[in-house]
């Protein structure tokens, strides 16, 4: 394999604090500081000009329904996805069918991933059997198997003594927790965010307090076993206070937003249109505005998706029987660039920062820096280039996204993982 | 002036004009079917299907007679027999009902937002008959049909609607419909039904029902609706009734010449006192009369009528 030379780019790479236009170089799948004379003439030189190249994108909330549910998503297709939008380690949610509670369904899953996947993807755990929050999920085993996580995402655990038991637990490993705070007995039948938009809509709401019981129980467990609990797509004004609270205090919680809980609002339910329905559910100016101001200061950690392929006949009926989630792998980079960048002034180095090395290092991944030597997982893209996403002309095997047929700015042209070409001119390129 | 919609989806969407468009043309039938002409021809040829994937029995007899009081062909089904029970969206059932070249649907459903769905979805006109607690545009109208009827023009009266707002479409309907026409709206009713955010359509919330009954034109009941709520919205039917149900006392607190509405169905003893129901400032029953009215007017318009058609052939 020849190296790589990546021109003239403006490199970011938030872990060494660099940002300046200059050579970014790739030899035997890794960064590094530079090349010989001899190794630059025969290196293949990219013109990175106008570019910038930073980390391979990490995001750690993603679901490519594999096993179980291979008509909305597959490892393959949700990687290529992940591909196209810049990232290179995805962490996948055990929501399958079977849900991960087993080592045997992990290896099905990292046999699926070796054969299938064009970036790297790594599997997380359930904390209960079945996800049915009633007893522990063979947690030991499932981290020897390989998980980087635990989580019933979608079902929070609502029983308070077993997520004690599984923080207590889990820490033995190293284990973070990652959970899907809400607190059930509010949210019976919810669709939406509950308020002004609900009540004229007639649907029925998902107060913020669900969120907010439940992040601050995480709060106190964390503080009482000393586990670390990762609170996926905050949503809510409040619960962002509290977790603003907690890490003054010092107490191991960390927090992710996604791209469409900073972009959009409950506003955007007006005409019932399910590509607006997820959970948690978009929810006010107020809610979005404090999610933004947590990313700034610290308190929300990273940016992620929540990447969640529905089919069309799936989504395309009623508003109460749509199932929830959005796609976000493709289009998450244009959207956090224009939210962030556009419009809340962010530099783009830390934008950056959210979605590789802080994502990375929340579950102590070895992923998001250009330092010498590390794995060549590396973005290549265009801030400025305009461009149409089309979800149904993507790489996922649905289409359930909000941002379909929007121009937006920014647009990944190259993606490498370990230093192979992955992406590369809107083609999948292995 | 003529008319522009093919589907009735809500009423937050119509124009004052539209609304009084609709008023005019029910009046002018009303007048009809008073004279005992039981039929127009109006839609003749025209074949309209009921359905009606949500228990009614009110509203689709209503809706079957005004069909057929315009000569139009009613199919009519619900939930129990529809093919729903087999697993057949909701799509699919009425792209089916299409392919038969049915002419107009009217739609009741459970899950608000599914009129303007089947909207999008199909090419003939789609009514709603009401969805979740969301909207029910004709009830809507035939509440303030009647008002105007008691009270002439609505601006700036006193309107109190009165129970289970949070789930009922009933008020929201309305609450579009009165606040267009510049009346003054007051929601009462338990907190927990009666949530502030209702504010945010330009009415009053209120849980004293003395001060928002006084001196009040219009007090509209709505019933309890125990197959929404959770257990938690109250403690207990007796305690709302002691609360919130409308008997001779609080009725007294009223304008003398105020009416009492209720879209039903009513259940005596709860929201409504049994003789109040009966009695000579009910109007329980003229609503549900205009009501066919109403609907008459509704579906000649979606169907493609203009107002000026029927008008000319009774003058």
């Amino acid at each position: 394999m020849p190296s790589l030379w990546i021109a003239q780019a403006r490199v970011i790479d938030p872990a060494a604090k660099r940002d300046a236009v200059g050579d970014l170089f790739i030899k035997d799948g890794r960064i590094i500081a530079s090349l010989s004379a001899a190794e630059k003439k025969k290196a293949r030189k990219l013109d990175g000009r106008g570019l910038v190249a930073c980390p391979g994108l990490v995001d750690i909330h993603v679901h490519f329904r594999e096993p179980g549910q291979t008509h909305k998503e597959t490892i393959a297709s949700g990687s290529r996805c992940a591909a196209a939008g810049g990232f290179t380690t995805v962490v996948c949610m055990p929501n399958t069918s079977p849900v991960v509670d087993t080592a045997g369904t992990l290896q099905f899953i990292k046999d699926a991933v070796q054969r299938d996947a064009v970036v790297k993807v790594l599997p997380t755990g359930c904390i209960t059997v079945g996800m049915k929050g009633q007893a522990l999920a063979p947690i030991g085993s499932l981290k020897r198997a390989g998980v980087v996580a635990i989580t019933d995402d979608g079902e929070c655990v609502q029983s308070n003594e077993l997520m004690r038991r599984a923080c207590e637990y889990a820490k033995m490993f190293g284990l973070p927790i990652m959970d899907h705070c809400q607190d059930q007995s509010l949210t019976q039948g919810a669709v939406m965010n509950e308020g002004v938009m609900s009540t004229r809509l007639g649907l029925r709401g998902w107060p913020n307090a669900a969120e907010d019981l439940i992040v601050s129980r995480n709060v106190i467990l964390s503080s009482y076993t000393g586990a670390h609990i990762h609170m996926q797509h905050v949503s809510s004004q409040y619960s962002i206070e509290i977790l603003r609270r907690a890490k003054a205090r010092g107490i191991r919680v960390t927090g992710e937003a996604t791209p469409h809980h900073i972009a959009l609002t409950d506003c955007a339910l007006v005409g019932y249109d399910t590509n607006y329905k997820m959970n948690p559910p978009l929810r006010t100016e107020a809610d979005r505005q404090a999610i933004i101001a947590g990313l700034r200061d610290g308190t929300l950690d990273c940016i992620a998706t929540d990447h969640a392929p529905h089919t069309n006949y799936e989504k395309d009926r009623e508003f109460d029987f749509a199932p929830n989630g959005i796609l976000g792998l493709e289009t998450a980079l244009a959207v956090t660039l224009d939210v962030l960048v556009r419009q809340s002034r962010f530099k783009l180095p830390t934008v950056i920062d959210l979605m590789t090395r802080k994502a990375a290092g929340i579950l102590g991944l070895p992923a998001g820096t250009l330092a010498d030597g590390a794995a060549a997982d590396v973005c290549l893209f265009d801030p400025a280039e305009k461009w149409t996403y089309d979800a149904k002309a993507g790489f996922s095997k649905s289409s359930n996204s909000p941002w379909s047929g929007q121009t937006l700015t920014g647009r990944v042209k190259t993606t490498f993982v370990d230093g192979k070409v992955v992406f590369d001119g809107g083609k999948i390129a292995v | 002036m003529s008319w522009n919609r093919k589907n009735l989806l809500t009423l937050e969407e119509l124009s004052l004009a539209e609304i009084n468009q609709i008023h005019q043309l029910a009046a002018v039938f009303k007048q009809q079917l008073g004279r005992g002409e039981k039929k127009v021809p109006a839609l003749r040829g025209k074949t309209v299907v009921n359905l009606f994937l949500e228990p009614s029995t009110r509203t689709r007899l209503s809706f079957e007679m005004a069909a057929k009081r315009l000569s139009a062909d009613v199919v009519s089904f619900d939930a129990a027999h529809s093919s729903t029970t087999k697993g057949e969206t909701l799509r699919d059932t009425a792209q089916n009902i299409q392919a038969l070249n049915a002419d107009m649907i009217v739609l009741r459903h459970a899950a608000s937002g599914s009129p303007l769905y089947l909207s999008q979805v199909l090419h003939i006109p789609v009514v709603n008959a009401g969805d979740g607690a969301h909207e029910h545009p004709t009830q809507g109208l035939l509440d303030t049909f009647t008002m105007k009827e008691h009270l002439g023009e609505l601006y700036g009266r006193k309107i109190v609607i009165l129970g289970d707002i949070l789930f009922s479409r009933v008020a929201r309907s309305n609450i579009h419909a009165l606040t267009k026409m510049g009346a003054a709206v007051t929601l009462v009713g338990p907190s927990t039904l009666v949530p502030d955010w209702f504010t945010d359509y330009g009415v009053q919330v209120s849980h004293d029902l003395k001060s928002a009954l006084a001196d009040a034109e219009v007090v509209m009941l709505l019933r309890i609706q125990h197959e929404r709520q959770s257990s938690s919205h109250f403690p207990s039917l007796g305690e709302y009734t002691s609360m919130f149900g409308l008997n001779k006392t609080r009725a007294s607190w009223l304008n003398p010449k105020a009416i009492i509405m209720h879209p039903g169905p009513i259940n005596r003893g709860v929201e409504i006192d049994s003789d109040l129901a009966d009695g000579d400032r009910s109007v329980i029953l003229e609503q549900v009369t205009n009501g066919i009215a109403v609907r008459m007017a509704v579906l000649f318009l979606c169907a493609g009528g203009q107002p000026d058609q029927i008008t000319h052939q009774i003058s």
